[in-house]
């Protein structure tokens, strides 16, 4: 086991150091010239000006050596410094993260809770009205697209209803509490402020659900599927053969084997919401990841959009290792 | 008697009158798309309690859903139409879901066909164990724990503290079967059926596991259903015999009478498909076979479902007969031996006529014998192995550790002559596939030399060889997977006649790929259809004609009949025999089942651990080994004849094959070889020739009694 997990971390650490010169690689390959792209149409045709430019941020250095300095500088926690902010990127980014990972996992929590349940009932009762229900509920998540739902839920329960908060993390009037760890909802338990709590999770609702629709439709699915595919298994007729309860056999003998699949996907899925949803995030104003990679990438800011890449690419090297592991517990046969 | 399995039950006695089962008028059908399909139609039939009854028949006669429908395991659209299942008194098919779950693992389990797939893979087993004892309110969680570990080493599992803290993949499938009748056994159930328990077993296993259902039958009074397509397997366990044909009970009998003598043709002709290991191979080697295939269950006969293919049809058949008594004791759904007219007996060799007769032929063999050290014959072998080595490296398991290998096969010579069949015989992971594909060059030995025809094609390239594919080809096991699906059957015999350039135009192909498909027996317009719409038997006919298109001299059989029922399997060895002797084939016949390979071979092979145990004649062989390995094998083959069964001791082989990662030193068998002395770990037994042509390598051949 141990030495499972080891060689896992292993390559997870060759993977990020090879992610590291990829995405180097990459943000300086593209078209645009980050320096043109700033400077504007009057100071970017004074060749002297735009030469002093390219010094200061060491663009006129090889590639090699910048990609040196880069590497340089992230073990010492420097993601450059964001050419549109003029801040460190490292600050925006521990700025806009905690809001996007509070509602990613709330919504991929959300998905859980509501997918897998569904999943199995619907593959249980096979072609009966739970079924339908749930195979049409999967069909709506996966299909109908972010923005137009977002809108729709703005628009009906917001707008018409008027039942839940607008866009945003809190009322324009509540108070943000201290940051402590950027999750609103634990800063203001910290805090001791409920009202604001209260607040901040009234206005969690609304995006979560339409972040949490895709995946949620995807999980259904997926458990649905693998958990027919289980129940077709000898196995189960061997429980069954046993005289074992009707519930015991689908969540002890089907379940575990059905999971294996459902945990691949769902690690996936929540590392492409932790990277931030853009469309759910600029509709719902709301300042995570996903609103300041849009605003990045509008404005060429390389330093930050390079930084983010690298976040997004540690979370996925990350949940995967999480998934590996799970696997070792999950699938005995993966240990050899 | 282990003291934790013999657990202080508590379960109220039934009385001793009623039987453990009953069944009557069961029917059991399928509402598919389709249509309605009768699988199971007015089977009736007893189990006294402590009585071990056998259920035979090919695969679609019903007998498996019988099983099923007994502990109603069936799932939809199967459904139970009709008929009653009483159990100790009790009908199963009128209780409630809480009832029968309550009857089912307790007073009545079942152990299934495939122990690969019968265990959770993600469950230990000792959760699986525990988890049957406990939930029928028998044991506490704890005793189940110590219970499990205790019912484990009852049926013969090693180290039973370790294994229930194992998982399933963590064990062969011997001591997985071992395991689901532990899981059987559990509750010491008063009925358990056994649903081909041994077809996926090698033989030595095999004879293990059907002891251990012997002694459970016979200690603990547990009355026993087993069902198989196995004559021989029904002989050795079951008193009492049913045979299924077209989902209805056609023969019932006590298994001795039944076997002897058939009341039914379709019984008659199950029995004289197979040829017997006990028995010295005739002149005609051609089986009893029965034309046609088992009937469709979408449109059964009107009349006897049998009479179709029957031999001793007469015109009463088109009328449906019922199961009457024709004999004390015996019924048979037959028109013909109700009247009482016997079916022929097949000529059996009496055993010391057949010993008689062995002893003659080996003195002519010995004179004519001519002192060659493999076979005696003079001219050159057509296909000649010396010392071929053939490793599969395995991944290393860390960067300092040295790296492992499978041994497959190790230093094997074998010469092969022109016109005869050898046949290759061992146990599953004895190299007997991988040699196989040694010889087609499909491997690359690692060292050693495979002359074919006079050429080393050892080292040939795959362009080299090619010329030589033309003499050289290979009919494989499953009949399923080596058919392109997307090909329609002619175009798959015509691919290797136009690669090698044998017919030059389109309308010569087309008769020639005519002339191959009656060749074997099937109709010349079947070659514009795809391989799904065949049977089996009919795919491995398709390719054996393939094999042929290309005139070859010499084909490898790797287990060509064992995916087929016993009828098929006659069909296809008989069709094998008469291309023998149409185009004077050289056969290497690759099977497990040992009795189909003494009436086919003239020349057996037994490996073990991929290296040669003993090389002889067919006759020889089985009737004086001399090496313990083939002892035990042979011994471990059960005989379809209840009496020959009842009165033979046999020998039993222990535990399962070594891995063959590290094959134990010197001889590779002294593990599990009761003659082993200290040489025997020592030096590695040389092939030493002991009779003419009767080769074995054992430093004690001969000695053990």
């Amino acid at each position: 086991m141990t030495r499972y997990i080891v060689s896992r971390l292993g390559i997870t650490i060759v993977m990020a150091v090879l992610a590291t010169l990829v995405i180097f690689l990459i943000a300086n390959t593209v078209p645009g010239d980050p320096v043109l792209a700033q400077l504007g149409d009057v100071a970017a045709s004074n060749k002297e000006f735009v030469a002093e430019w390219r010094a200061k941020f060491g663009l006129d250095l090889p590639l090699w050596h910048r990609y040196l300095i880069f590497l340089y500088g992230l073990i010492h926690g420097d993601l450059g410094i964001s050419i549109a902010s003029q801040r460190p990127v490292l600050d925006d980014i521990v700025q806009f993260a905690p809001a996007t990972l509070e509602l990613a996992t709330i919504g991929f929590v959300l998905a859980l809770l509501v997918g897998i349940p569904l999943g199995i009932v619907a593959a249980v009762w096979r072609d009966t009205w739970v079924d339908h229900i749930a195979r049409v509920v999967s069909l709506i998540g996966v299909s109908s697209p972010t923005f137009w739902l977002a809108f729709i839920m703005l628009a009906v329960f917001y707008g018409g209803l008027e039942i839940a908060p607008g866009p945003g993390q809190l009322d324009p009037i509540a108070l943000a509490p201290d940051r402590v760890t950027g999750l609103l909802l634990i800063d203001t338990v910290i805090a001791g402020d409920w009202g604001t709590f209260r607040d901040a999770a009234a206005h969690l609702v609304l995006p979560s659900i339409v972040l949490a629709a895709a995946t949620l439709g995807l999980i259904t699915r997926t458990t649905r599927a693998s958990m027919l595919e289980s129940i077709q298994q000898d196995y189960v007729r061997v429980a069954r053969a046993k005289g074992l309860r009707k519930s015991t056999i689908i969540l002890g003998h089907v379940f575990p084997n059905a999971l294996i699949p459902v945990v691949t996907l769902g690690g996936l899925a929540y590392a492409q919401l932790l990277s931030g949803a853009v469309m759910t995030e600029t509709i719902f104003s709301w300042p995570g990841l996903g609103l300041y990679t849009f605003r990045s990438a509008a404005a060429l800011d390389f330093p930050a959009i390079m930084g983010i890449t690298l976040v997004v690419a540690l979370v996925y090297l990350l949940i995967n290792l999480m998934i590996d592991i799970s696997y070792a517990y999950l699938d005995p046969r993966v240990m050899r | 008697m282990n003291m934790t399995f013999k657990a202080e039950l508590n379960g109220a006695a039934p009385d001793t009158d009623t039987p453990a089962l009953k069944v009557e008028n069961l029917r059991t059908q399928f509402f598919t798309d389709d249509g309605i399909v009768t699988a199971v139609d007015g089977v009736s039939f007893t189990v006294a309690q402590g009585e071990a009854l056998g259920i035979v028949g090919e695969s679609g006669s019903g007998k498996s859903v019988t099983a099923l429908s007994l502990m109603r395991l069936l799932d939809e659209p199967a459904r139970i139409t009709a008929g009653e299942v009483h159990f100790q008194g009790k009908d199963v098919l009128a209780m409630n879901p809480e009832e029968l779950r309550a009857v089912r693992g307790d007073r009545m389990a079942m152990v299934f066909q495939d122990p690969m797939t019968s265990l959770n893979p993600v469950l230990k087993i000792a959760k699986q164990l525990v988890e049957t004892m406990v939930v029928h309110g028998r044991f506490t969680p704890e005793q189940a724990g110590k219970r499990a570990v205790g019912l484990l080493g009852r049926m013969g599992v090693t180290a039973p503290e370790r294994a229930v803290e194992s998982y399933p993949h963590q064990f062969s499938g011997g001591m997985r079967q071992r395991v689901m009748l532990a899981l059987g056994m559990s509750n010491e159930p008063a009925l358990l059926i056994a649903d081909e328990p041994t077809t996926a077993l090698d033989v030595t296993i095999q004879a293990q596991i059907l002891d251990l259902i012997r002694e459970l039958n016979r200690d603990f009074g547990t009355s026993v259903v087993l069902i198989s397509h196995d004559l021989g397997v029904i002989a050795r366990v079951c008193r009492r015999t049913i045979v299924m044909y077209g989902g209805e009970v056609v023969e019932e009998g006590l298994t001795e009478d039944l076997l002897a003598d058939p009341r039914h043709p379709y019984t008659w002709a199950l029995i004289n498909a197979v040829p017997r290991i006990d028995e010295v191979r005739p002149s005609d080697r051609r089986l009893t076979t029965i034309e046609g295939q088992p009937p469709d269950p979408f449109d059964l006969p009107k009349g006897c479902r049998f009479a179709p293919r029957c031999p001793f049809r007469i015109e009463k058949c088109d009328s449906h007969p019922d199961l009457a008594e024709v004999a004390p004791g015996r019924k048979s759904r037959c028109w013909v031996t109700q009247a009482g007219t016997p079916l022929p007996k097949k000529q059996r060799h009496a055993k010391a006529e057949a010993e008689a007769k062995a002893k003659t032929e080996a003195k002519t063999e010995a004179k004519a014998a001519t002192p060659r050290v493999i076979a005696g014959r003079d001219e050159a072998p057509l296909l000649s192995l010396r010392d071929v080595v053939k490793h599969f490296p395995l991944p290393k398991t860390g960067y300092f550790q040295p790296r492992r290998a499978v041994h497959a096969v190790d230093n094997v010579d074998l010469d092969v002559f022109r016109g005869e069949t050898v046949g290759l015989v061992g146990e599953s992971g004895c190299g007997k596939s991988t040699l196989a594909r040694v010889v087609m060059r499909i491997h690359q030995p690692d060292s050693g030399e495979v002359v074919f025809a006079g050429q080393d094609i050892a080292r040939s390239s795959q362009k080299q060889i090619r010329p030589l594919r033309r003499r050289l080809q290979m009919v494989f096991q499953d009949p399923y997977g080596s058919l392109n699906p997307r090909m329609t059957v002619g175009d798959m015999i015509a691919e290797p006649l136009r690669f090698h350039g044998i017919t030059k135009t389109n309308a010569e192909t087309q008769e020639r790929v005519a002339d191959l498909l009656n060749t074997v027996g099937l109709n010349p317009r079947v070659g514009r259809r795809y391989s799904y719409e065949f049977s089996g038997g009919q795919r491995q006919r398709i390719s054996i004609a393939r094999a042929l298109a290309v005139e070859p001299d010499f084909i490898v059989a790797d287990e060509p009949i064992s995916a087929l029922d016993v009828n098929i399997q006659a069909q296809i060895i008989n069709l094998m025999l008469d291309l023998q002797e149409k185009y004077g084939l050289t056969y290497l016949f690759i099977a497990h089942d040992l009795a189909v390979v003494r009436h086919i071979s003239d020349r057996v092979v037994v490996l073990y651990l991929g290296k040669v145990m003993e090389i002889a004649p067919a006759d020889q062989l089985f009737d004086r080994p001399l090496h313990p390995y083939t002892r035990y094998l042979l011994s471990a083959v059960p005989i379809p004849d209840a009496v020959v069964e009842r009165e033979r001791g046999y020998l039993k082989l222990d535990g399962e094959p070594p891995s063959s990662i590290e094959p134990p030193s010197g001889c590779r068998f002294r593990t599990r070889c009761p003659l082993a002395k200290e040489i025997c770990a020592s030096v590695p037994p040389p092939l030493v020739e002991h009779a003419p042509g009767h080769v074995a390598a054992c430093h004690f051949a001969g000695q053990l009694q």
